[in-house]
């Protein structure tokens, strides 16, 4: 097995850990599973999702372009964990589809964190090498949906949270640090781009 | 009517607790021996009280001594679900504190026994519902606030009851940080605080409080949001205005002095339209004033209630 392999199956390892000790944990006992569930499978897509997104500005800084190959897996365990957090909702408003309009219309957190897995489903579609080829440039383009996504998670849990910021903070605080980096790389080049 | 502490002439938890809730503590307890490789604390056992079966005993199927004790909002031991019950076992509640006065004639200061004999204890069945849209069904064990305000005897000018928690920063690491302006306060009407749904609970399923659900002496007021019922509480205060609360003075949009359940009238920032049960999955319609609307909707008659949260 090459290095790289080994280094992918690592991370393939280490992205299951988090699923993996929850589990275990529900399984030894939690007072109360629903809620267990959903803080754990939500905490863990968004930071997968800062996780994918740190990828790009590290390969720069540290020169090591080798390792935008851990992006894919990066981005499709955070979509695994968003669609086992989405899923713990859908049973929870599955027995009784009038609680889903209740929630639609009085609390804004669910709408945001909704409409962030679905600007993710398109991209773990799209994340094989067939797609890649398929789309061509407008893969880049439609993988641009990863940044309002993220933006969205990051809304969805501030909302969400009743008094204690800090978690939440922290996290939108890395995401916004991570946007801003593309945004001033992006600014940079434009105006280089413009000055030949 | 008296606790007895170490005292093998007690009636045993069987002759207190229904039949079937003792056995649900029996089986909690051999699966809490079962999992101490769980990583789960054992509930530090309180001692038995005696009580007598009381009014309002609700007719919802009561959740189980481990959730009631493991999942709870207790700010002043971390905001975390489960972090009272891994942190209150610092808390020591001996010797206890409670004095009550402002404008009254009679102002008391109670220790940790005086608790017990302020009114003979009943067993009480009430639901809890709290903003954050989650209930519970809890059996505990106390006595009316009336009982202790009568003694007390409020004059004209007390209005108002305010409610001081304990401030231990050292036996409680919430305190340790700025996640509320500590020490926690509540207040009630005093109409409210006569009423005889409001409890002041020492014990749940027929023992003495753990530490993480407000012991030695907590509040209940079951029409409210959880937040209302006040914990481990050191002073009791008749007052003549409206005392300001800990969660109004953080965010009054949010949280008003009021705070009666009302499926009708919506958190900024989320539905109340509905609850989740503790240890269910699905969501229930929440009541208004939480199942409690033909004991006390009549305190609130001529208050537009959309606009008094």
């Amino acid at each position: 097995m090459s290095a790289g392999r080994l280094a992918q199956a690592g991370l393939v390892a280490l992205c299951a850990l988090p699923a993996l000790l929850s589990v275990g944990r529900l399984w030894l006992g939690v007072a109360d599973p629903a809620d267990y569930l959903t803080r754990q499978s939500g905490w863990w897509a968004l930071t997968w999702l800062i996780a994918t997104l740190t990828v790009s500005p590290l390969a720069v800084l540290l020169h090591a372009p080798r390792l935008i190959a851990f992006r894919r897996t990066l981005g499709l365990t955070a979509f695994a964990y968003a669609s086992a957090h989405l899923s713990v909702y859908v049973a929870q408003v599955a027995p009784t589809p009038s609680v889903l309009l209740d929630d639609l219309v009085g609390s804004p957190y669910i709408v945001a964190g909704f409409a962030a897995w679905l600007m993710l489903l398109p991209l773990a579609v799209t994340s094989s090498k067939y797609w890649m080829k398929r789309l061509g440039r407008s893969w880049a383009r439609l993988h641009r949906l990863v940044y309002p996504a993220l933006m969205l998670g990051c809304l969805h849990y501030l909302w969400l949270t009743k008094s204690d910021y800090r978690e939440p903070a922290l996290l939108t605080a890395i995401a916004t640090l991570l946007l801003a980096w593309r945004i001033w790389r992006w600014q940079r080049r434009h105006r280089a781009g413009s000055v030949t | 009517m008296l606790i007895r502490l170490n005292d093998e002439t007690a009636p045993a938890p069987s002759e207190i607790t229904p039949e079937a809730l003792w056995r649900s503590r029996r089986d909690f307890m051999r699966t809490a021996a079962a999992g101490a490789l769980a990583l789960w604390l054992p509930p530090a056992l309180g001692a038995p009280l005696k009580a007598s079966p009381g009014p309002f005993r609700a007719s919802d199927k009561p959740n189980t001594f481990d959730e009631i004790t493991h999942y709870n909002n207790f700010y002043e031991f971390g905001s975390g679900k489960e972090d009272p019950a891994q942190y209150a076992g610092r808390l020591t509640v001996r010797p206890w504190t409670l004095s009550v006065g402002g404008h009254v004639q009679q102002p008391l200061t109670l220790d940790y026994d005086a608790l017990f004999r302020i009114a003979p204890l009943e067993e009480r069945i009430y639901r809890l519902r709290c903003v954050e849209g989650w209930s519970m069904v809890i059996p505990w064990v106390g006595f009316e606030l009336a009982a202790l305000l009568k003694k007390a005897q409020p004059t004209s000018k007390g209005r108002f009851v305010q409610f001081v928690t304990l401030e231990r920063p050292a036996q409680m690491p919430g305190q340790q940080t700025g996640l509320l302006p500590w020490p926690y306060r509540e207040g009630l009407r005093i109409d409210e605080a006569m009423h005889p749904l409001t409890l002041l609970a020492v014990g749940l399923y027929g023992q003495t409080l753990p530490a993480q659900n407000g012991a030695p002496i907590r509040l209940v007021v079951p029409w409210k949001y959880g937040f209302k019922s006040i914990k481990s509480i050191v002073a009791i205060n008749l007052v003549e205005h409206q005392p300001t609360t800990t969660w109004q003075s953080v965010n009054p949009r949010e949280y008003g002095f009021f705070a009666n359940v009302n499926p009708e009238v919506d958190h900024p920032r989320w539905s109340q339209a509905n609850e989740r049960r503790i240890g269910e999955f699905g969501r229930r319609p929440t009541l208004p004033f939480n199942g409690y609307a033909a004991q006390v909707a009549s305190l609130y008659r001529g208050l537009d209630l959309k606009r008094w949260i």
